[in-house]
């Protein structure tokens, strides 16, 4: 990286940090107003999330799925695209997964997983991939298209949830059918989170390294910047866009993928629980770059985990950790104006001063 | 007339019934997306001031007991949410359709927040109004019995209509979102139009989200909306920026939101939920129809980022 990189990632970084600072005093004097004291609530923020191994854990858990649905939106938004429906990719990518398990049956575990990830991909993959070929040929608004396919989704998953797919035997819980034993997928050997974080973070040290090293992702940065220019040199726009989209559904379709293998073993209610909201906030603080996704998916990971420590020990209810979310986000947006106004950052300032 | 055609005959009822009962939060949002959009803006955080509207306009109406009351409380809600977004936006360099999607998520949340304690009790419904007196059969009295708000709804989309035409205000707020260069030849302030523009779209939107709690399906619980402040956004596209087309545009969502319940009431229960997808297919079917890839829609406000 060269200086002028490391110095508008130090931007990022200290951008992020005073965001996020400023977010927490917001929230402080919002519980506050409740009645609470701000430190406890802090601290206990800090508990349910990275305070101990067991903490540590759930919120790698959480962070695993959060990884594949931002770069749902990431990926899109670096050729120009505001895609929001990585919830609705990951339901898809869910169900296909079981349905692929189903019909693998006794096959081998390893060809067994790769092919239901496969689906899992296929499924998220082709799903985002109509919102950019919508986009493209018909000018349909990306950002709506993608968020009423996360509404169609789920209703299609309930559809076949409660009736086609539905596993009957089960009584407590409405649920598809289950994928089988020899198929799930466990946890990794030298700490209690299972494989989807792994495969996470490979994906987003892949898709960095595509994305800032090969002539496919110079073309995407090129598009998201300046489509005019894109259009000029010759690019395959059309092709560019759709294949984004496609890549970020299918990256939160493996992620839907994962849940089903690694945490659920069925399709259920439980797939649509917003990780996919969520990601559209860790792609936005990462400004969408895949390997920043990684840090930041464990930050808002870490949040969604005490959630339900905060709920037992403050009585606090469990949308705290969304009105948290919503506020970071916005807070966050709002500190895009500050880029290019601190003039530490800004080598001309230097011999100025 | 056998049996078949009796049921038909009243699925047919119940979804006029049910596009009349169910379009009104609709209307409501769209014609404060129009206003917001008209001054070049889009709030994609209806959806999230709906809920607040809905939430506070409940949690008035169980405190004092005065359901009018709570649609006031609800429309300053969502004012002042909306304000919110309106002075991010301002902000250099902010992306509106982002700030909507934040907007989306910290207003559900702020409203399953605060209100949980509101689950429970009940709050008097906002009355209706009887036009069934010439029948006799309860299908058509259930149908028939309206709300002032969607009456009210339906005498503002004209006004707004009439409004944006022929005003002093309308023509600032269209030259706002029509084309920044012009307002600001004009000498308009168009920071604050814009935030004009958003916060009263925001009112009306939260005014919206008052009838589901306090009328249909008048109750407060998390599951209360079902994102129709989202497809309100997409139905003012539908309806070209007009408020006069919001209504019938409200009415059509209305009609294929009420398919699944009106099935469910003559005994069809399979594809329930394939059915309450209908409204998300009739949207995305209605945004491909009417999009064009070659250019702006007409009508479209020109600074509007949405029609890129």
């Amino acid at each position: 990286m060269n200086s002028s990189g490391l110095l508008s990632s130090a931007e990022a970084v200290t951008i992020n940090v005073a965001a996020f600072a400023f977010t927490m005093a917001i929230f402080g004097v919002y519980v506050a107003a409740l009645g609470h004291n701000p430190v406890d609530v802090y601290y206990v923020l800090y508990l349910g999330s990275f305070a101990r191994q067991i903490s540590i854990e759930s919120t790698l858990t959480n962070a695993a799925p959060l990884m594949l649905t931002a770069l749902c939106t990431a990926i899109p938004a670096r050729a120009g695209l505001l895609v929001i429906g990585g919830e609705g990719a990951l339901v898809v990518g869910g169900v296909a997964t079981v349905l692929a398990g189903v019909a693998l049956g006794d096959a081998p575990f390893l060809p067994g997983v790769a092919m239901m990830c496969l689906a899992g991909a296929l499924a998220g993959g082709t799903w985002i991939g109509l919102v950019g070929a919508l986009r493209q040929y018909r000018g349909v608004n990306e950002t709506i298209s993608s968020l009423l396919l996360n509404y169609i989704a789920i209703a299609l998953m309930y559809h076949l949830i409660t009736g086609p797919i539905r596993d009957w035997e089960r009584v407590l819980k409405t649920s598809s059918w289950s994928i089988p034993e020899s198929l799930r997928v466990g946890e990794m050997e030298f700490i209690g989170v299972h494989w989807g974080l792994a495969a996470g973070v490979s994906v987003c040290l892949i898709l960095y390294v595509i994305m800032r090293r090969t002539t496919f992702g110079f073309g995407v940065d090129i598009l998201g910047g300046n489509p005019r220019a894109a259009q000029m040199a010759g690019l395959p726009i059309n092709r560019m866009v759709i294949l984004c989209c496609f890549i970020g559904g299918a990256m939160a379709g493996i992620g839907g993928a994962f849940e089903v293998m690694a945490v659920h073993g069925f399709a259920s209610e439980s797939l649509a629980v917003g990780f996919g909201y969520a990601g559209i906030l860790v792609a936005f603080l990462s400004r969408q770059n895949p390997a920043a996704i990684i840090v930041l998916a464990i930050l808002l990971g870490g949040i969604t985990a005490s959630g339900g420590l905060l709920q037992r020990r403050f009585d606090l209810p469990d949308a705290t950790t969304q009105v948290l979310q919503g506020l970071l986000f916005m807070v966050v947006l709002a500190s895009n104006a500050a880029y290019g106004r601190l003039s530490v950052f800004q080598p001309a300032s230097w011999r100025t001063a | 007339m056998d049996a078949g055609d009796i049921s038909w005959w009243s699925v047919l009822i119940a979804v006029i019934g049910g596009a009349i009962r169910v379009s009104t939060p609709y209307l409501f949002v769209s014609l404060g997306e129009t206003l917001t959009e008209k001054s070049g803006r889009v709030n994609l955080g209806l959806e999230g001031v709906l809920v607040v509207g809905a939430m506070s306009g409940y949690a008035t109406a169980v405190l004092t007991g005065e359901p009018w009351l709570g649609v006031l409380v609800a429309g300053l809600a969502g004012a002042a949410l909306s304000l919110v977004h309106a002075l991010v936006c301002s902000l250099p360099r902010v992306n509106d359709i982002a700030v909507g999607i934040s907007l989306f998520i910290f207003g559900t949340g702020l409203a399953f927040f605060l209100g949980k304690p509101f689950i429970n009790p009940s709050a008097p419904r906002l009355p209706d109004i009887d036009f069934a007196w010439w029948s006799s059969s309860p299908q058509v009295q259930s149908a028939l019995k309206i709300n002032i708000l969607f009456i009210a709804g339906f005498i503002l989309a004209l006004f707004m209509a009439w409004a944006l035409k022929t005003t002093r205000w309308g023509l600032m707020l269209r030259t706002v979102g029509d084309s920044e260069e012009a307002a600001k030849a004009l000498g308009y302030n168009i920071l604050r139009v814009r935030m004009l523009g958003t916060v009263a779209g925001g009112f009306l939107a939260g005014v919206g989200g008052s009838y589901l709690s306090l009328y249909f399906p008048g109750t407060w619980n998390e599951g209360l909306s079902s994102g129709q402040g989202l497809m309100a956004v997409a139905l003012v596209i539908f309806a070209r920026w007009d408020p006069v087309r919001c209504f019938y545009a409200s009415l059509l969502f209305g009609g294929a939101t009420a398919l699944g319940p009106a099935l469910q009431t003559v005994g069809i229960t399979t594809n329930y939920y394939l059915y309450g997808a209908a409204p998300y297919f009739l949207t995305l079917a209605v945004l491909i129809y009417s999009s064009s890839p070659q250019k702006a829609l007409e009508g479209a406000p020109g600074e509007v980022s949405i029609n890129r």
